[in-house]
């Protein structure tokens, strides 16, 4: 039992990373300030906003209510990979095509959600998109591009797998 | 944003976690975090060690028998998702959607609800309509506490301090059972301002209240004006008798009176939902 600085490792994005950190370190500070990813940010403190989105082991997760700690050996995804190739994904391509941002803070966690979202219903109705959106909050777009942008890139993701 | 400093112990079992609480009077035990890392963050708790349970698999387990067994850890979706609990305990359908948004639902644990009895949160007014045991597990061993005496008041139960919950036996309900939840949320925190679930079996009929109340409670009054029948006379007796007996909490958001006449409309659309 201690309160001094823990190793903490997981995967992340694919490869190994690791850090000395507080116990009290939440993923979301892990992966800013440890590891210098900024994309995902931090939008609230009440863990309402969803601007830190990730997939943690294939769970869509608030980056900011877990610690760090928790996540040892854990695989992480974070906003950063999915265009690492240079191509966008299409859940990219469709927030860039339908215009779904005005800030861009919220655009991350928004793209995250709605990629796990897809995952379980790649044909979600905008009813649906907003219902799986819950958990994003956005400032700026009043949302109706947010949807469209969802829409979109749904219709490519189903196309590309039917391709396949 | 930034907790204070605490150290931290990954529980190895039960009993690894129930010395430790049981050890330092400090210590909070971690599940789901959904509620605890948010009040830890705002600094509204500040526990000097964390003893993270989430990799206690054996408290996972979803059982269906002769009754219906719980274990503390698994999240709002593996109870959603469980097909046979959900055809014998459908009012966990009508609830779980409902509660927080897909990540929320992802962590969050029946037994960290259960323990942490926020008196907004929606499976505990379910958990009473239902009826059942919750098991813990303290320093002296196992014990189990009827859910009629569990809750006590704002995000206390009968739980000691160095108990652990680890399940909770819901019996399963007779052929031809009816239930309901159905809740106004708060637009901001997505909370209930007012839930209310409905189970009505050969038991008699249960309907019972949070969010507007300090602890899940029986509305004994909407539970006598339907225990002969659910009909649209017996409908409009139980919403003027719904909150006979019980006190409604008001806030900001929603004062008494507003809240007492909401109250009278979730009973109303419940046990619409119940006979259609
Ligand atoms: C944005 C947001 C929205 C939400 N909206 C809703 C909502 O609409 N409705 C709703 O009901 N809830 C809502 N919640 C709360 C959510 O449901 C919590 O996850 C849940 O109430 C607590 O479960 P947990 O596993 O996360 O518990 P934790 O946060 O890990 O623990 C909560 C408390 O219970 C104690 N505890 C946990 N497990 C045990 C155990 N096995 N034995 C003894 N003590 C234990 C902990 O020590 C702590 O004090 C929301 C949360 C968030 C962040
Ligand atoms: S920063 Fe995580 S939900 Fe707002
Ligand atoms: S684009 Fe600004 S918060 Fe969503």
């Amino acid at each position: 039992m201690t309160t001094d600085h823990i190793h903490v490792a997981m995967t992340v994005n694919g490869v190994e990373r690791s850090a000395e950190v507080e116990p009290r370190t939440l993923l979301v500070h892990f992966l800013r300030d440890s590891l210098g990813l900024t994309g995902t940010h931090v939008g609230c403190d009440t863990s309402q906003c969803g601007a830190c989105v990730v997939d943690v082991d294939g769970v869509s997760t608030k980056s900011c209510t877990m610690f760090a700690a928790q996540l040892q050996g854990a695989n992480v995804t974070t906003i950063e990979a999915l265009a690492a190739d240079g191509t966008l994904h299409p859940m990219q391509e469709g927030f860039w095509a339908e215009h779904g941002l005005q800030c861009g803070f919220c655009t991350p966690g928004m793209i995250m959600s709605s990629i796990a979202m897809l995952k379980e219903n790649p044909d979600p109705t905008d009813d649906e998109i907003r219902e799986g959106l819950e958990g994003n909050f956005c400032r700026c777009t009043g949302y109706q591009n947010i949807v469209n942008a969802v829409r979109h890139a749904a219709a490519e993701m189903r196309e590309q797998n039917s391709a396949d | 944003m930034i907790p204070v400093t605490f150290s931290y112990h990954k529980a190895e079992s039960v009993g690894d976690a129930v010395a430790r609480i049981a050890g330092n009077p400090e210590a909070k035990l971690l599940a789901g975090g959904h509620s605890l890392v948010p009040a830890m963050k705002l600094r509204l708790a500040a526990p000097g060690e964390l003893i993270d349970i989430t990799g206690l698999d054996e408290l996972k387990a979803i059982t269906v028998g002769e009754s219906i067994q719980i274990g503390a850890l698994a999240t709002y979706n593996d109870i959603l998702h469980h097909h046979e609990l959900i055809a014998h305990l459908p009012i966990f359908g009508a609830a779980i959607p409902h509660v927080g948004d897909r990540q929320v639902r992802a962590r969050g644990t029946f037994g960290g609800c259960i323990a942490h009895a926020d008196p907004a949160a929606d499976l505990t007014a379910v958990l009473l309509a239902l009826g059942g045991h919750v098991n813990a597990t303290g320093p002296a061993g196992e014990r189990s506490i009827p859910v009629e005496e569990y809750f006590v008041d704002l995000w206390t139960t009968a739980l000691a301090p160095d108990e652990m919950l680890t399940s909770v036996v819901i019996p399963l309900p007779g052929d031809g059972a009816r239930m309901t939840y159905v809740k106004h949320r708060h637009p901001a925190s997505g909370y209930a301002v007012v839930g209310i679930a409905v189970v009505v079996d050969d038991n008699g009929p249960r309907v019972t209240i949070t969010g507007a109340t300090s602890k899940p409670e029986h509305l004994a009054g909407a539970e006598d004006a339907i225990s002969a029948g659910i009909n649209d006379a017996s409908i409009d007796l139980a919403v003027a008798r719904a909150t006979e007996g019980v006190h409604i909490n008001g806030d900001l958001y929603a004062d008494e009176e507003y809240r007492t006449h909401l109250v009278g409309q979730m009973v109303k659309k419940a046990l619409q939902q119940i006979v259609s």
